[in-house]
Order: structure tokens, then sequence, then C-alpha cells
């Protein structure tokens, strides 16, 4: 800073050589000096006064505006918001094909206490004890008289319990609000709808977040109020998934397994119309994981998309329909079933020895894993690895329920041609039954892919097509004459036609080779052969029938049967009249006379 | 010279102090203070009965303090506007230097009352915020020290005044009281702004005020939670906020009616912080806007008269008081109506408050006193060829 001096120089100067006093003439100059520094501060001071005050009548004006603008809008009530946002919240419903519940919401009440509030601890304790006897009188009386301001006592208040602690009268007491789930119809679906639990909870409201299944993989949806509550609408069919569920249930006991899993689907649209698995659970109640065994023991595994299984003889028909459409064998050519057949080290025998050689079909009806293999050669495990792929059985399941993302099959490190010519006949490929029914449809509804959803579609899935409408049809007839005349005679259901593959196979040892009395079994098959509408995938986990002299675990003694009732009772419940055969016209005739 | 033998009258030179009080004291400001004082009674009729039955006292209770607390309030700014300037910055400067030693001794002296911050003496009958003596007196001092420093040879005023503001508000911001702190800080601001602070370093002290606003947010939980209430867009209607708003909703223009108000059943705060909602609830927007008006009547009066003031001492103080009266005012109506974050500070008069009347009365005393008309010189400017007016 310069500073600038004092004393005019010049001025004092003159003045001493004056001999006046030089002092004056500083007074004054510091006088003037002085008062030209205040003048300057007076006049950017009032400027600035002026700028404060605009400034202040301004922000009272907005103070102003604003009042009016808040004054002139409605009020909200403080409890009408938060019951307004709560509807908002809800989550919607899920209903089945025919919009029957299967999951909607009921408003219960969490009760807490603001201490401070309370007019007679002594009295509400008491009371309370007598509404909620689990409650202890000592321990409430002394949260409520001590120094907390707000303390839970309970949640998910029934609404008689909620009027019940009204009836106390004690303002003390308040209750917040809780959507809760529902599942309605208990354990049917459970594996499908999964559950759902509080997420972020708040005093007045909760969020209610899916956990597993469909609620899980659409809580979004659910959750999103744009919504309008519109339900989410499943392919599921209340009434064929519970009749599933029971003839399932009485056929695990009656053939002593440890768990089934039934997938229902419709074959052109791939509506999975029931889709079980059991044991189960309710989902209103949803069982804790278990810490220790295997995940696959607790009910809350989902055998028809989780379990992985190697699937045995049903994939024959992958071998045989691949070949046919390839042009490869036609359904009379004969295949070579000498066995053992010999491949390396590896040595691949028959059930049964069925003799030098049968034709295709007679391959796929008495299941003979050497004239299948002998298919496998023929296709190469190139061509074999494209066609499964191409009928999504190297992918994970299309199902929109949480567990089907952890589906992926568990294939062959190394597609070698070994392996090729094992899984043609369903071993060293491990597949769910919702793959396979996928996989079914796609080659018997006349030859395009069908994906199995949970969700209902307007109409049939045009896929890509996998084979021809011809070969489609002759592997039809061969499943049919499996039913007829092969392994799986007891799966005829009169007027139903059902065409189908049995398979058996053997359990794999966790520590590695495979159990020798412990097997999966399945029965996979559509109805009615002629015009198929409907697969229907049975499997049954370590069955044993122990009504002949010996444990019988094939898959036609124990998967088929049931599979058979499971197709009488479903049937019906899906509108399909049976076709009245001509014999069995003679036999009313007959009767009427 | 008859006059001059033993025992004669005293004759008295001059004006007699009160005709001369009344011909050159601001009556605009004076009525205003007067009004807002009986809008503060008629609206404690309404907002303080519900408090008294909490506490199991006679229902105007607080009415019957709050007129009695109010006469000493408005005796006390009669008395203090009848004080020549240079009395009242002898008496301020001293009460400040008192002031300043209370608050010192808070932290070791003070309670709570439960509240969470040490902020008061407990004197028994009444409660004492010594931080709210302390405003109108630091004003007064920090203002000397700024004209002082505008003297030619005079001392670094500014920067004085500037360390001893600092100094006020970290000791306010460790009781915690934002508000009190930002009050300061904010009649230390316009005072600056008067005395001619540059344009640069304004800007450079709006930014250190945002600094310090993030610091506070991130390490002091009371700040962050009141203002993350202020940000988040829906306001929980459970919340003080929220019956405020909601209760000048419900008031429209004209009101829901004297005594048919609800909201000060449900805010705490009714006949302190948010009595501008039990206001707007009763009487409407009217009365609302009433206040509204007399508090900027109160304020741009004063400063448009402090324009004409020759003395910067007074020029500043009178600055420094009006201006901290009426953002106060301002700030706890933006509240109410949600256009400022959370913030306890009553609204001066009105609310509520025993020391707090009492100091506002000084304070507006002050005002008074420095707003009051006095010889400019305005000819002799004039003739000079200076001067604005």
């Amino acid at each position: 800073m310069i500073r600038t001096p004092l004393r005019p120089l010049a001025r004092i100067l003159e003045a001493r050589s004056k001999g006046e006093n030089p002092d004056s003439i500083e007074r004054e100059n510091l006088r003037l000096r002085h008062e030209q520094m205040r003048d300057k501060a007076r006049v950017r001071a009032e400027g600035r006064l002026l700028v404060m005050g605009v400034m202040f009548f301004c922000g009272f004006m907005m103070v102003g505006t604003r009042m009016a603008l808040l004054a002139s809008t409605e009020p909200e009530e403080p409890q009408a918001t938060v019951r307004a946002a709560q509807i908002i919240s809800q989550r919607a419903d899920i209903v089945d094909r025919k919009g029957r519940i299967l999951a909607t919401n009921m408003e219960t009440n969490h009760l807490y206490a603001h201490p401070h509030e309370m007019v007679d601890p002594v009295q509400a304790a008491k009371e309370l004890v007598k509404i909620f006897p689990d409650l202890k009188e000592e321990r409430l009386l002394k949260d409520f008289t001590s120094k907390r301001k707000f303390l839970w006592i309970r949640k998910q208040l029934s609404p008689e319990q909620v009027q019940a602690v009204h009836d106390i009268g004690e303002p003390g007491l308040n209750f917040g609000p809780r959507e809760t789930r529902i599942y309605p119809n208990g354990h049917i679906a459970s594996h499908i709808l999964g559950g759902a639990s509080f997420g972020r909870e708040g005093v007045a409201s909760a969020e209610v977040v899916g956990v597993a299944g469909v609620e899980k993989v659409f809580d979004e949806f659910l959750r999103d109020p744009a919504n309008g509550s519109q339900p989410l609408q499943l392919s599921l069919d209340l009434t064929v998934q519970a009749a599933t569920e029971q003839v399932l249930a009485g056929g695990m006991m009656l053939m002593n397994a440890k768990g089934a899993a039934g997938v229902v689907m419709d074959i052109k649209t791939g509506e999975l119309i029931s889709l079980v698995s059991l044991p189960d659970f309710d989902p209103n109640n949803r069982p804790v994981p278990l810490t220790k065994g295997s995940a696959s023991d607790s009910p809350l595994f989902n055998r028809s998309v989780q379990g992985l299984y190697e699937l045995g003889s049903t994939f024959k028909l992958f071998a045989a329909s691949q070949a046919l459409e390839l042009g490869l064998v036609t359904p009379d050519t004969m295949l070579d079933t000498r066995g053992p057949l010999h491949w390396g080290r590896f040595r691949i025998r028959d059930f049964h020895n069925y003799g030098a050689q049968l034709s295709v079909t007679q391959t796929i009806v008495k299941s003979s894993n050497i004239g299948t293999a002998r298919l496998a050669i023929l296709i190469g495990p190139e061509r074999q690895q494209e066609y499964l792929r191409s009928l999504g059985l190297l992918d994970v399941p299309p199902v929109e329920i949480l567990e089907s993302s952890g589906a992926k099959p568990l294939v062959p490190k190394k597609w070698s041609e070994l392996s090729s010519l094992t899984i043609s006949y369903g071993h060293g490929l491990s597949v769910s039954p919702v793959h396979l029914a996928g996989a079914y449809a796609s080659v018997l509804n006349g030859g395009t892919r069908v994906r199995p959803t949970l969700l209902k579609q307007s109409g049939p899935q045009h896929g890509e097509r996998i084979v021809s409408e011809r070969t489609s049809a002759q592997v039809r007839s061969m499943l049919r004459k499996v039913v007829t005349d092969g392994t799986a005679s007891f799966g005829d259901v009169p007027g139903y036609q059902v065409a189908g593959k049995t398979g058996t196979a053997d359990k794999p040892k966790p520590t590695g080779g495979y159990y020798k009395d412990k097997v999966i079994t399945t029965f996979a098959s559509v109805f009615p052969a002629s015009d198929p509408k409907y697969v229907v995938i049975v499997t049954l986990d370590e069955p044993e029938d122990r009504m002949g002299p010996e444990p019988r675990r094939t898959a036609g003694w124990t998967a088929v049967p049931v599979a058979a009732e499971l197709i009488g009772r479903i049937a019906p419940l899906l509108g399909m009249r049976p076709e009245v055969e001509p014999a069995a016209l003679g036999e009313v005739t007959l009767a009427a006379h | 010279m008859t006059e001059m033998v033993y025992g004669a009258v005293r004759v008295q030179t001059g004006e007699p102090i009160l005709p001369r009080w009344w011909r050159t004291v601001d009556k605009w400001t004076l009525s205003c203070i007067v009004a807002l004082f009986g809008v503060g009674l008629l609206l404690g009729f309404a907002a303080s009965p519900p408090l008294a039955g909490r506490n199991g006292l006679n229902a105007f209770y607080y009415v019957q303090r709050q007129a009695f607390f109010g006469g000493m309030a408005i005796m006390a700014a009669l008395v203090v506007s009848m004080m020549s300037p240079q009395l009242i910055r002898r008496y301020a400067v001293l009460g400040f230097a008192g002031a300043l030693v209370s608050l010192m001794l808070l932290p070791f002296l003070g309670t709570d009352f439960g509240k969470g911050a040490v902020r008061w003496y407990s004197l028994g009958f009444a409660s004492f915020q010594p931080s709210e003596f302390l405003k109108p007196m630091y004003i007064v001092t920090a203002a000397w020290l700024m004209a002082a420093g505008q003297e030619l040879n005079g001392p670094p005023g500014k920067l004085i005044s500037f360390l001893l503001t600092c100094f006020i508000v970290i000791l306010l911001a460790f009781q915690p009281d934002f508000g009190q702190a930002a009050l300061v800080l904010f009649a230390w601001g316009t005072m600056y702004f008067v005395a001619g602070a540059p344009m640069l370093l304004l800007t450079g002290i709006a930014g250190l005020v945002t600094l310090g606003g993030i610091f506070s947010y991130h390490n002091s939980e009371h700040f962050a939670r009141r203002i993350n209430g202020f940000l988040s867009p829906d306001v929980d209607p459970r919340t003080q906020l929220g019956y405020a708003t909601n209760a000048i909703r419900e008031g429209g223009f004209f009101g829901v009616g004297v005594g048919e108000g609800e909201v000060k059943w449900s805010l705490p705060d009714a006949h302190t912080d948010f009595i501008i909602a039990v206001a707007a609830e009763e009487y409407g927007l009217i009365l609302v806007w009433a206040i509204i008006a007399l508090y900027a009547l109160v304020v741009v009066r004063s400063l448009v008269r402090l324009v004409k003031e020759r003395d910067p001492f007074i020029r500043l103080a009178g600055t420094g008081l009006a201006c901290s009266f009426g953002v106060q005012a301002m700030i706890n109506m933006g509240v109410a109506v949600r256009l400022l974050p959370a913030k306890g500070m009553t609204l001066p008069f009105v609310s509520y408050g025993g020391s707090s009347l009492i100091a506002m009365g000084i304070a507006v005393g002050m005002l008074l006193a420095f707003t009051r008309k006095r010889p400019q010189g305005q000819i002799g400017e004039l003739l000079r060829g200076r001067g604005r007016l």
C-alpha cells in the first residue's frame, strides 16, 4: 500500500521558510482528507443500505408469497397421507391363469409404545399381558416407566388383536400399519411363489420385498405403483397344480420316494400349468435354509427346476429324433444291438438282451442303450451338442423364478465321443425336469422350439424349427408304442392316447461312481399322441416299489403309474374330452344286453 | 443577570427529554414494535394453553408471563431509546464484556434443560440465555470498532471485530447453537458490508460460509439431520415442519377461527419457533401478512432512516441491529413455509420467551435510539456541494 503523506511537504517547507507554524497546515490537511474519506464512505454506505433495504423487502415479500401459495393449497391430513401412501405402495396380487388369487396382502399392524404419552402404564401392561400371554408384565412395566420414547411391543397383530389393544384405551400405545403378504392356498405352488418379507422398515410402513420364486423375479413389477395394482397373472392353473401335488404326494408315499417333481406344460405355448416339487413348504411361514447337509434336502429346494439329474433313457428321444431328422435312419432302419458295446475301455450294456438287431422304433420301445449309442455314433458329438443346445438343454431354463438362474445343466468337461454315447441314453448330462419338458415339447409339438414360461401367454410360441413335422410325428408314434407295448405299459390312460418315454438313472454318488440301489425315475410324456396338447413330466427321487417279491425301481414300475394317475386326474380339469375307442364301444354295447 | 443569585431555579438548557424523544423517535417503528408485541400476546392466548395444560399450570400462565416480560421489554426499549448513542455505546460495551464472560462460563454453570445444548442459566423463576443479550451488545461493540477503524490513524477495527466475531461464533457453535452463531455472523457481515467491504472479499466470505456449512453438515449430526429433513422432497407429516405446513394450508386466507386451531396441540414448539403456524391456522393469511408487513416496515424504515445518518458508528450499529432483527423474523417464518431448513429461531417480540423478549426489547430500544432524528448538518453539506440528500 502506498501511504499518502500526511504533511503536504511543499506547503510546510514554504511556511517554514516564511517562519510560520506548519502544524496548522498539517491539521487542516488532515481534516480535509478525513472529511473526504467520510464522504466517500457515506456515499458508499448510503447505496449499500438502500440495497439491503430492497433485499429485505424482497425477502419478506418472498415469505409472504410463499405463505399465500401454501395457504391457497388444500391441506393434507397427516394421517390420511400415510394411509394413501400405504395403498399406493401395496404389492400387487399374484393370480393364476383363471384369475384365482395365489398371493395377496392383508393389513396387519405392529404395536409400539410411546411411554411418555402413557396415562396409566401399570394398567396398560396388565391389559397387554391379557391379550398377549407371551409378554412379560414386569418387563413391559419396566419399559413403560423408563426414559425411552419409543419401543416396539409386538409385530403383526391381527385385526382382532388390534381392536383388543384399542379397547385398553391407552393413548401411548400406537399402531404402525404393515401390509403383510399372504398366500391363501398355503403350500400349493409354494416353490413358484417363493415368499416375501419386510425390507426397509419405518414406523408407519415397511417395504414388502420378494425373497424367492416369482416374488423375487417380479419384485419390481409387483412393487411398482405405476401398474395400478394390476395383478401378476401366472400360467399356473390352481386346480391342476393342486391335483398334481396331491397325486405326486400319493405316488411318493406308495413308491417310498424321498422326493418328487412334476411338470405339466402346454406343448404349444410353453405355459407351465403346474410345476411341483415335493416336499414343499408353506410360503406364509417360509422355513429357514438348512445350515448343514445338502441344500437339496431342504423343502425349499425346487426339484423340478433346481434339481439337476441325469434323466436316463428319456434322452433317447433326442438321439432318435435327430437321427431321423438328419436322414441317417428311418423308423425301420435296423441297428446292431449286440452287447456289450465296447468303446475304448468302456462297455455299454442293456437292461435285457434284446437280440442282435432292433429297428429304431424298437430301440426306443425297448429302451436299448446300445441301439441309441449306435445312433449317437452316426450323429457325432458336435451335431449332438448343437441339437441339445437348440432344445435348451445346455442353458439355464427361462422359467421366471429366482431359482432357475442356478439351474445350469451339468455338462461333461470335454464333449468326447464317449460322452456323446452316454448322453444319448441320458447319462453324463444333468438337467432339470423343466428342461426336459421344454425339450420334449419342442420335439413333439410339430417340431418348433418351446421355452417354458410361468407367465400366461396369449397364443402359441412360434419358436425356431427344431425338427420337421414328419420327424415329430414319427417320434410321437414311437413314444405312443412305448406306452402301448413297451416299458411304459402302465402309463396308458384310456381315451387320452398317452405317449411317453421312461427313464431310470442310477444316482451318482457324491464321492464318484453310481449307487446300485438309488435311482431317479422319470416318465416324460405327451398326450394325446395324435395331436399333443400337454407335456407331463413326473420324476421320483429314490423310489422303490416294495409290493412285489423284490424291490422294483425302474420307471415303468414307479414313475409311470404315478404319471398315469396324474394324467387321468388332470385331463378332465384341463377340459380334455377322452376319445372313446371302438373296442370300448363294443364293450358298452355288450354290457347293454 | 438577575437570575444569578443563590437558590435560584435551575434553568434547563435545551429541550426536555420526553418532548425531544417524542419529536425525534421513529413513531412508525415504535408503533410496529408495540403492535408486534400485541400480536404476540394474542397468539399466546391461542398457542400456549396446551403447553400450560401439559405442564399442569393455569391455562394462561404463559400469557401472563409473556405480558409481564413483554411489559418489561417495552419499558426497556423506551428507556434505552431515550439514551444518547454515546451512552448506549458505553453501556453496550460494558454489557458485552459481561455477556461474553457469562457465555464462556456456560459450560461450567449453565443447564441444558434436557434439550441437548447448554445455552441457559437457570435463575429459578426464569431462565436466562446469555447469547440473546450478547447479540445487541456485540453489534454495538463491533460497530464501534469498525467506525473507529474508519478514522484516520484509527485502530484496525475491522480486523479486531472480525476476530471477536470468530471467537463468539466458535463459542456458540460449541454449545451447539448454530442459529445464534449464524445470526452473529450475519450481523457482522451486514455491518462490514455497509462499512465498505471490498466486493472481492464479500464473495470470498460467501464461499467460506458455504464451506463452513458443508463442514458442519459432515461433522455435526444435529446439523446434518436438519438439512436432510429440508432437502428431502416430501415432508413427513408427523414432524414439526409437516404439522406447520399443514396448519398454514388449513388456515387458508381467513383462518379456521379463533381458538379453533389444531396445530398447537401437536407442536411442542407452537408457542415459540412455530408460532407463525398457529397464527396462520387460526387467523389465516391476513394476520400473517400483517405480521410480515410489520417486520418489513421496521427493517426497511430503519434502514432508510439510517441512509441519512452521518455518523459512521450510529449507521453501522443501526444497520446491524435492524438486519439481525429482520433476518431473525425472516428465518423463523421461512422455516415454517419450508423456504429454509429447520432452525430453532424465535419470532422477535411475538414468540414466547422471557430473556429473549427482554433482550429484544433492549435491541429494539437501541435501534430506536439510533434511528432518532439528529441534526446531520445537511444544509452545510449541500452548501459545500457534497452529500446526497
